[in-house]
């Protein structure tokens, strides 16, 4: 029996040289395929309707975001809420949105800009046509209504 | 002195160090590339501005009421069906636009329904409460009906270069390549045979 005792060795510990390099990739992975979240939602996050036309947006930094839903806490109370930036905000702040979005760009740059409008699928028209009243007074015409790739049927389950 | 060797440096913690950096991006970034239905809103017209006279037969009408159900030209219909409608009446030509008849056109001509693609204008009537999941269905039905009839132009009466090649097809060369004048003449050719008309009515209160 002491044959067998005697060959009692140490596991050889694994060699995490390469680790480093490993975690490094995953890093720069991330790094160069995402993008800094810019705001916290406010409201619920809004459940987009899906399309088959979809096209994706370019430029990320010439993207002004609106999203429309119900609001998070209970206080705020029901209806569709607009969140601009970080607060909730009236359908009358659009317009000082857009200009203060613009005021970042040169005016090469502005005409490209396009407004992405995030609304929940059970939204109301009628908010929605209030914000885009306020986009035409200022000139904002180009809008994307913000919507996954799927088949229309999902939007009215 | 005797020369003495430099330590290595400890290279055990690069691995916490980075996985720290890798968690930090994780939680702070998103990866959602945000896509959606493009249109372009029109213009505010001056107070004193006239419609332009437009005959009712070149008007399709959809309306969306407060249930969410659908009436097209006054009939009820399901949201599967509006995109064959709509492509039937686009593609009717059964007049003249700006002194042309539409020979491309593949439709049965009716007296009835438009003259010309040209002319044809699609009006989308909601309520103030309609959902927007609705509202975005129908939207995207109308464009598919333009997408399609685009296509079929495209694929029919595209010569040179692109000939063979459907609407979309052209669309993808252009992203890829944003600068190409071909594309970019073909597109407007497609776009000319079949304009997107599509007007949109303030909300019944």
């Amino acid at each position: 029996m002491s044959k067998f005792g005697k060959k009692k060795k140490d596991v050889p510990a694994v060699n995490t040289a390469a680790l480093p390099d490993i975690v490094f990739m995953l890093l720069f992975f991330f790094m160069v395929a995402t993008t800094m979240r810019e705001t916290t939602l406010q409201i619920k996050p809004p459940k987009l309707p899906s399309a088959t036309e979809v096209k994706k947006l370019e430029h990320k930094s010439l993207v002004s975001t609106i999203y429309v839903g119900k609001s998070k806490n209970a206080s705020a109370g029901k209806g569709d809420k607009i969140q601009l930036n970080d607060k909730i905000s009236g359908v009358n702040d659009v317009t000082n949105f857009i200009y203060s979005e613009r005021d970042k760009h040169d005016a090469e740059e502005q005409k490209a800009m396009v407004t992405s409008i995030k609304a929940d699928v059970k939204t109301n028209v009628g908010t929605v046509s209030d914000i885009k009243h306020e986009l035409r007074t200022i000139n904002a015409l180009k809008i994307s209504y913000s919507s996954g790739t799927g088949d229309v049927s999902n939007n009215f389950k | 002195m005797a020369k003495r060797d430099i330590p290595e440096i400890n290279a055990g913690s690069m691995a916490d160090i980075a996985f720290l950096l890798l968690i930090f991006f994780l939680v702070t970034t998103t990866m959602d590339t945000d896509s959606g239905v493009f249109r372009k809103l029109p213009e505010i017209q001056p107070e004193n501005t006239e419609a332009p006279p437009v005959k009712q037969k070149n008007i399709f009408e959809v309306s969306i009421n407060r249930f969410d159900e659908l009436l097209v030209e006054d009939e009820p219909a399901k949201v599967e069906d509006i995109r064959q409608l709509a492509i039937d009446f686009i593609d009717n030509g059964g007049g003249t636009y700006e002194g042309k008849t539409c020979d491309y056109c593949g439709g049965e001509k009716k007296e009835s329904s438009s003259d010309h693609p040209g002319k044809a204008i699609i009006a989308v009537q909601t309520a103030q409460t309609t959902s927007y999941g609705m509202y975005i269905s129908v939207q995207n039905e109308l464009l598919a009906a333009y997408t399609e009839l685009r296509n079929r132009y495209a694929k029919k009466y595209l010569t040179g270069k692109y000939q063979g090649l459907s609407y979309t097809d052209l669309l993808n060369i252009q992203k890829a390549d944003k600068e190409n004048a071909d594309v970019k003449a073909a597109l407007t050719q497609i776009k000319k045979a079949y304009p997107e008309i599509l007007s949109d009515a303030e909300p019944i209160k």
